[in-house]
């Protein structure tokens, strides 16, 4: 058969149009789009029973109640736990993702020793037995002569791991147990000046309906984070007002009723000029001035050189807008002042706390509903205190590294701070041997470089993180707590909270690796140790330490997770145990120098000339800055405005990105340097701050941890330097001069 | 018939946007919740696959009369006219359907093929392609979640408003004997985590149900509402630029109050 043109089309036609009716094209298509998605690496979730594990978070000072949903051994997802006081039902953006730091590929596996040079990463997996021994033999052979060249880093002072290492360290003969220090401590301080007592600030800002914040990011994890969102919610459903004082619009100042962007470095300036008015306009609570205070007429007096119209040429605030505010304020039915800046992660001046706790002082809101409370420490710890031998005795004697207590900083328990370059002044460094729980200094504390250098002379550093975080890759030995959803853990009253509160934050799962609980690793030093130091720790282990010291809550905690303490409003009356029983709006202590009560500022490092323009961090939900590196959920929710591919960017006004020498372009990578380092930026365009100022976010430039998180961005810490406080010692800076340049090509 | 309709659900959302802080927990919430991939660089928010993404607006005014608002965008679930949302019409592999009994959009993984129309078609953004396969690190893919599948590359995907707990809401639900869900029996993921209670949801039909006032308040809106889309996800806002955002205002368009309907 000839084949011709017309029977050709008629074949190809037909036989398409034949194909066409038959399943077979939907059945290839429909088998395509399975096909191509059966790839053995896609993985499938294995089902099994549904379980929830209520615990309590233990990732920052917040605690909050939280449950994990299990589908049999493995825990798939995190969420808040219904009923828990402050968080109740809900937990916090890093507290959702925290399985990804239990199942992290930055987990320690096992115990290490460092094999290599110091942080080159190079480990030797060892049994606990020989971990232990190590540490054991080092510390006595310190001993001998110098007891008090140990030294002990935890996160926060309170609960029993802390104090179990405080415990060791007195045992043993040194004073050297530090805190990372956080507006916790200025705060504390705050309140022994002013009201005499030792105790925590606690905020009942569910009752008030006016919130004067000075910087303090209520929306943005300062206090505890779950709490302060539920408060500002519940703040706008009763019509209430929040007023935001910071150069920067943050996402709190983005909410407030009213953001007053006052220059930075003015706060305690703005707080006085608000009491000034308050008091000339006969304003305050005349019961609380006249029967519980002292020292009023000083700080009357003190006033004058804040008039609203000097307070305005320094604040850059406008002087009837002082007198509104002020009035405002102090026409509130229960007004609150808060301050410390951000997440409150630094401490701030001292100067600042007291001005801006005047203020509640003068509206009557200390110790009253809607108001700031004393809230005494948490008593369940009742060891009996540790037979000294010799060497302890003289050992604890010895003035403390840090010079916290000294004859300079009197009131202070722990400088932190102050360690690097007392480390790197001396000759032969004052601690030899350093012991790390629950905190990552070569992160969190300021000017990265001396902190770097200072444990460059340490000769012997023990880390007990459970993630390779900056520290530990900078340890000798590393004796992995378990993570901490694998272990017990007692949980103190959450940051802020105006009512005593004892959480227990029990194992979800059990311990994935080689770990041991950092209590555990603690009571087995102390035994290797023997003598006095072991008979310091007649526990077997942790749990039963844990389970003696909380007593009778033990079986409490158990089943609900808390234990509230009945606790009411302190009052007035016999509150206030200051030299004159009263409250104190002036104390002798604050008087920086000369004998008259000065309210001092802190001035950024650097000089204007070579850095014109003035560098302040901001703190977000999205990225964690503290001793935790952030998850990668938590790096992929942060904004392409924060980070840019591994580019960290700084947000500056336009305005000045105009005024500089080079053009600045939203995007446009820039050095920007300062007094103490230098850094690759992008920069964004914004006009939520304040010209002639460059915000940067604190969280990102980790070199430790992995790729989802390491070598991303810049660690503000590395731009900054401490700034000590005249009266605290504590850090008290809240920004650091820089410039901007070109990027050379 | 009749009796059908009278029992169909329309699944929605009511998101106070004065509540909202911005903070990303219900991003997380999401993501932990549907297996959400994440790669090493998400800063390239083109590819970076979030079912539900939180915006940052801004004002334009400068320094210091600026003002910024944060809004999270779920998928809207759009119920077009009787169901013709965007991306359900131009889908040609059926891979995505309008329900009429929840009213809920969904996305059938297994049946997608990449072709990306939705995506086009979407003008919300609120459907992401998968680049590549999804990779989690050494032991992370431990927390993954037995109710949603894990996705591969060259597929879609999107919010499905928890789908899966419908789904076991309801299965609880005909366990025990009962035709109709609680309020609280269904909530999606993001609705539960947001710490400051900004997001609502429950059935838009249904007068016992919150959203049901709460899409009325006389500052509740939806984006882009002169599209036509029908969208099932409000937001609540005090502010007036905020609102006037969510419908790309024009100078001199009048949005104020009461939007007008397409037709």
């Amino acid at each position: 058969m000839k084949i011709d043109r017309r029977s050709f089309l008629s074949f190809v036609i037909g036989g398409a149009a034949g194909t066409a009716l038959t399943p077979l094209p939907w059945k290839l298509t429909d088998d395509l789009s399975i096909w191509t998605q059966m790839w053995p690496w896609t993985p499938v979730p294995q089902d099994g029973e549904v379980s929830y594990v209520n615990s309590v978070c233990t990732l920052c000072p917040a605690g909050c109640g939280i449950s994990v949903r299990k589908v049999d051994d493995r825990a798939v997802k995190i969420e808040g736990m219904a009923g828990y006081p402050g968080s109740n039902g809900n937990a916090c953006i890093l507290g959702m993702a925290g399985l990804q730091l239990l199942y992290s590929p930055t987990r320690v596996k096992t115990p290490l020793k460092r094999v290599g040079n110091r942080g080159e990463g190079k480990w030797k997996a060892i049994s606990w037995d020989d971990a232990i021994s190590e540490v054991a033999g080092k510390l006595g052979e310190l001993r001998k002569d110098q007891s008090s060249a140990v030294a002990g880093i935890v996160g926060s002072d309170r609960g029993t791991v802390p104090q179990l290492l405080k415990r060791l360290l007195t045992a043993y003969g040194s004073p050297n147990f530090m805190c990372s220090p956080s507006m916790d401590d200025s705060y504390a301080l705050t309140l022994k000046l002013m009201h005499g007592v030792s105790a925590s600030a606690g905020f009942d800002i569910e009752n008030a309906n006016f919130v004067l914040s000075f910087g303090s990011g209520i929306i943005e994890g300062w206090g505890s984070s779950v709490r302060m969102f539920k408060a500002n919610s519940a703040l706008k459903d009763k019509k209430g007002k929040m007023v935001q004082i910071e150069p920067r619009l943050s996402n709190t100042a983005a909410k407030a009723d009213q953001w007053v962007p006052v220059r930075p470095g003015t706060e305690t300036v703005f707080a006085l000029g608000l009491a000034y008015v308050i008091i000339q306009e006969s304003l305050y609570n005349k019961d609380f001035v006249e029967n519980y205070t002292a020292e009023f007429d000083a700080f009357r007096q003190m006033l004058d050189a804040y008039s609203p119209d000097k307070v305005a040429e320094i604040t850059g605030i406008d002087a009837e807008a002082i007198t509104t505010l002020a009035k405002a304020f102090a026409g509130a039915s229960n007004p609150l002042a808060v301050c410390g800046r951000g997440q409150g992660t630094t401490p701030g001046s001292l100067h600042e706390f007291m001005a801006v706790h005047a203020l509640n002082a003068l509206v009557g809101n200390i110790n009253k509903k809607g108001g700031v409370w004393a809230v005494p420490a948490p008593d369940y710890i009742q060891w009996p205190d540790p037979e000294l031998d010799d060497i302890a005795q003289k050992g604890i004697q010895t003035a403390r590294a840090d010079g916290a207590g000294s004859e300079k900083y009197p009131h202070t328990a722990s400088l932190l701070n102050r360690l690097p370059e007392v480390i790197n002044s001396a000759a032969q460094s004052p601690v030899q041997a350093l012991l790390v729980s629950g905190a990552n200094p070569l992160y969190a504390l300021p000017d990265s470089k001396a902190v770097k250098k200072a444990f460059d002379k340490i000769p012997f550093i023990v880390s007990f993180s459970s993630q390779m975080d900056e520290t530990a890759q900078y340890a000798d030995i590393i004796l992995p707590n378990h993570a901490y959803l694998e272990r017990y853990q007692d949980v103190p009253t959450p940051t802020g909270l105006q009512t005593p509160l004892t959480g227990l934050s029990k194992p979800v799962l059990d311990p994935l690796f080689d770990t041991k609980h950092t209590g555990d690793a603690i009571i087995m030093i102390a035994k290797a140790l023997e003598g006095n130091i072991a008979a310091a720790f007649p526990w077997d282990n942790y749990e039963v330490c844990l389970s003696e010291t909380l007593g009778d809550k033990w079986d409490a905690l158990v089943e609900n997770g808390f234990v509230a303490q009945d606790f009411q409003e302190p009052g007035w009356e016999g509150a206030f145990t200051t030299p004159s029983g009263k409250f104190e709006f002036v104390s002798k202590a604050c008087a920086a120098e000369s004998d008259k009560p000065v309210f001092s500022s802190v001035t950024p490092e650097g000089d204007e000339k070579t850095y014109p323009l003035i560098l302040i961090p901001y703190d977000s939900m999205r990225l964690s800055n503290g001793f935790i590196g952030n998850p990668p959920f938590l790096t992929k929710t942060v904004e392409d405005t924060v980070l840019k591919g591994n580019d960290i960017v700084v947000e500056i006004n336009p305005a000045t990105a105009k005024d500089r020498l080079f053009s600045l372009n939203d995007g446009a990578p820039a050095m920007l340097s300062t007094p103490r380092g230098e850094v690759r930026v992008r920069v964004h365009l914004s006009d939520g701050i304040m010209p002639g100022f460059m915000a940067m976010a604190r969280g990102l430039g980790h070199t430790a941890y992995d790729d989802y998180l390491a070598g991303k961005g810049a660690n503000f810490n590395e731009l900054i330097g401490p700034a000590e406080d005249p009266v605290s010692g504590l850090d008290s800076a809240w920004g650091i001069r820089a410039k901007l340049t070109n990027v050379p090509i | 018939m009749k009796k059908e309709h009278s029992k169909a659900k329309k699944y929605g959302m009511v998101i106070d946007l004065d509540k909202c802080t911005g903070c990303g927990a219900c991003m997380v919430a999401c993501m932990a919740e549907n297996n959400v991939p994440f790669k090493k660089d998400e800063s390239n928010k083109l590819d970076s696959i979030t079912w539900l993404r939180v915006f940052k607006l801004t004002n334009g005014k400068s320094f210091p009369d600026a003002d910024t608002c944060y809004l999270p965008r779920p998928c809207m679930h759009c119920e077009g006219e009787h169901g013709h949302a965007p991306c359900v019409s131009v889908c040609p592999a059926t891979a995505t359907d309008y329900s009429h009994e929840t009213g809920i959009v969904s996305q059938i993984y297994t049946r997608c093929f990449g072709c990306r129309y939705c995506m086009a078609a979407c003008p919300y953004h609120a459907r992401y392609f998968n680049w590549w396969d999804p990779v989690w690190p050494e032991g992370m893919e431990k927390l993954l979640n037995p109710n949603v599948s894990v996705r591969m590359r060259g597929v879609v995907e999107k919010c499905s408003f928890c789908f899966h707990r419908y789904q076991a809401a309801k299965e609880k639900a005909y366990y025990e004997g009962r035709q109709e869900l609680e309020e609280d029996e269904y909530q999606t993921a993001c609705t539960q985590a947001c710490p400051a209670g900004a997001i609502t949801f429950g059935d838009l039909n249904n007068p016992k149900h919150a959203v049901y006032e709460l899409k009325k308040d006389k500052n509740a809106f939806r984006l882009l509402e002169r599209l036509g889309t029908n969208p099932k996800v409000y937001y609540i806002s005090t502010r007036k630029w905020v609102r006037q955002a969510g419908d790309n205002y024009l100078e001199g368009y009048e949005t104020e109050g009461k939007v007008k309907k397409h037709r």
